[in-house]
């Protein structure tokens, strides 16, 4: 086996369904021990890609390395180190959520059935379902359901956990727990795919990130190499609104008025902050509030996927 | 070794399979209205109370009431051309469209479990049922029998006596025969199953399928292609009850059985083997 750098690899991954590519020549590089976050709309092919990844779908072009193994040609020898979560929980409503995870248990064949009790238990416990584990899942929540969801996806000690939209339907205070989980088990080196379409939630935990639309790839990296190499917003705050513009444009910078706040997209490291804000001083302008930073991801996401509520295509 | 390999972790997955398919109360239901059949049977028999002229009703319906050890066989005959293939079809229409509609399909393959595995053990669990279901219908008969109507002897087509044990040994057979007949009628619904993720349709489906079969055998234009069909022999384990017992056309039936179970076997392999799952 050759051990790639990457937990997840593609290569001009792509997924039509007649003469519409639901998933565009994608290339993923999905860095071991990284939290990667994987943007994008509802509709811009996040699902179908991890259908892809797990061998429930298969390409119509391209490759999948999966922990260096081939899919879906090794998914067998791939998917036991792989946990996943897809399209929310399913399970066997009239079991109890205990008799779901034997049963999901029982279907691989690398695990071990004399440990199968205590691991159930164990990963019960990680979600905080101990009480409610003799209940029939008919019964349950719907965030009870996603957090035995997240427990069948750690049945087994897994090197890569595949997680699409691990939060929905969670209230703030499991949303929050999920967050800790996830951090938690990233420290211990596994790797977490994590797909969604709220960016609070990936920005707050992921070291690298992927933004889909319509298909295809239209950012990925750290974040770091993401926010940066960036147009940062200067937003200025002054009832000087036309001496504040000629002194910006002074600088190079060009500054327009909306609606009483000059605004102006200045590249990152081109002119320092306090150069700015003392040129303004010096030319008495009055500044009644002063930021410059870098875009926040939504609303980096927002200028790659676009606005509104429109789906992809 | 690539036995060794298919084999690992087989017996686990089948227990898992029959305990999910054991626990769930419509298989229960079902296995209930099936020991009704001969409950009613026997009921109406013994209320009726006057005798009934042999050749009329269902066969061996006349020998109920002088010998109970009739209830099972005439109860299989009823159940046979409708109700046993109408069980079969919820259960064999419902393997894998079932768990694709709940969704749990999807994570019983990244378990991973491979889909050539999962279909065997569909169909082994479909077979189980098909042996309950058969084994409730008789015994359920050889019970109501017993306590309604004497039992003895039971004298055979060829006109040969033979004894209780002898008798229940045969009913068995004639349980394994209908057994083997709903083996064939599974692999169809299994197949049929892997085709959409509406259980319900499946379901109907293969009790269409069963159905159509049976007209199809009325038909005497259609003479030539009887003997293929998957219901044509199914009510004929009249051999077994001769004396000398006859095999041949239990032979016939499970090579006709059998001949199903391959090619929908096959068709649903190559179909659910290179299916999207999407659901």
């Amino acid at each position: 086996m050759q051990q790639s750098n990457y937990a997840i690899e593609t290569q001009g991954l792509t997924k039509s369904f007649g003469s519409h590519n639901a998933v565009d020549q994608i290339a993923l590089q999905v860095p071991r021990g990284s939290i990667f976050g994987f943007l994008g709309p509802n509709g811009s092919g996040k699902t179908t890609t991890i259908r892809m990844l797990l061998g429930l779908a298969e390409a119509t072009a391209g490759t999948i390395s999966v922990l260096g193994h081939a899919i879906p040609e090794d998914a067998g020898v791939a998917l036991p180190h792989v946990g996943a979560l897809v399209e929310g929980p399913a399970f066997y409503p009239y079991l109890s959520g205990r008799d779901n995870l034997a049963r999901f248990d029982s279907a691989d064949s690398k695990a071990d059935p004399k440990t199968r009790k205590a691991r159930i238990e164990s990963a019960l416990a990680r979600v905080g379902l101990t009480a409610a584990a003799e209940k029939k899942v008919h019964a349950y929540s719907l965030g009870m359901k996603q957090r035995l969801g997240i427990a069948n996806a750690l049945l087994q000690p897994r090197e890569i956990l595949i997680l699409d939209e691990p939060t929905n339907g969670l209230d703030p205070q499991g949303t929050r727990e999920v967050r800790t989980l996830i951090r938690d088990l990233a420290s211990q080196g596994i790797t977490i795919f994590i797909s969604s379409h709220l960016l609070l939630e990936i920005e707050q935990i992921c070291s690298h990130l992927a933004v889909m639309s319509a298909g295809k790839i239209v950012a990925q990296g750290s974040i770091a190499e993401l926010s940066f190499s960036e147009i940062h917003n200067l937003t200025l705050k002054t009832p000087d609104a036309d001496k504040a513009i000629s002194t910006l444009n002074s600088l190079d910078i060009e500054a327009r008025n909306e609606v009483g706040l000059i605004k102006a997209n200045v590249i990152h490291n081109f002119i320092a902050p306090e150069t700015i804000a003392d040129a303004l001083v010096k030319a008495g302008v009055k500044i009644q509030g002063f930021t410059l930073e870098a875009p926040k991801l939504e609303e980096r996401f927002v200028s790659l996927t676009g606005e509104g509520f429109d789906v992809a295509r | 070794m690539l036995r060794d390999k298919f084999m690992e972790g087989f017996g686990t997955l089948v227990r898992s399979e029959l305990s999910v398919l054991f626990r769930r109360r419509r298989t229960w239901a079902m296995l209930a209205t099936i020991a009704c059949i001969p409950i009613f049977l026997a009921i109406a028999v013994q209320l009726s109370g006057s005798t009934i002229p042999p050749g009329e009703g269902p066969p061996f319906l006349d020998r109920v009431s002088q010998n109970g050890l009739f209830v099972g066989f005439t109860a299989m005959i009823l159940a046979i051309p409708l109700f046993l293939p109408l069980t079969i079809g919820v259960v064999a229409g419902d393997t894998i469209a079932g768990e694709a509609n709940t969704g749990t399909l999807r994570y019983l393959l990244i378990a991973p479990v491979s889909r050539a595995r999962l279909l065997v053990i569909k169909f082994i669990g479909a077979s189980a049922f098909a042996i309950a279901a058969t084994a409730t219908l008789m015994i359920t008969g050889i019970i109501v029998g017993l306590i309604l109507f004497p039992v003895g002897p039971v004298t055979l087509l060829s006109g040969d006596v033979i004894s209780i044990p002898a008798a229940l040994l045969r009913i068995a057979l004639v349980a394994g025969y209908v057994t083997i007949s709903l083996m064939g009628l599974s692999a169809v619904g299994l197949f049929i199953s892997t085709l959409t993720v509406i259980p319900v349709g499946a379901m109907a489906a293969t009790v269409v399928v069963s159905t159509v079969s049976q007209i199809l055998a009325t038909l005497p234009q259609l003479e030539i292609i009887h003997p293929y069909l998957l219901t044509f022999n199914w009510l004929g384990f009249a051999d077994l009850l001769r004396a000398p017992m006859d095999f041949h056309s239990m032979a016939i039936n499970t090579i006709v059985q059998i001949a199903y179970i391959a090619i929908f076997g096959s068709a649903a392999y190559s179909r659910f083997t290179t299916k999207d799952i999407l659901s």
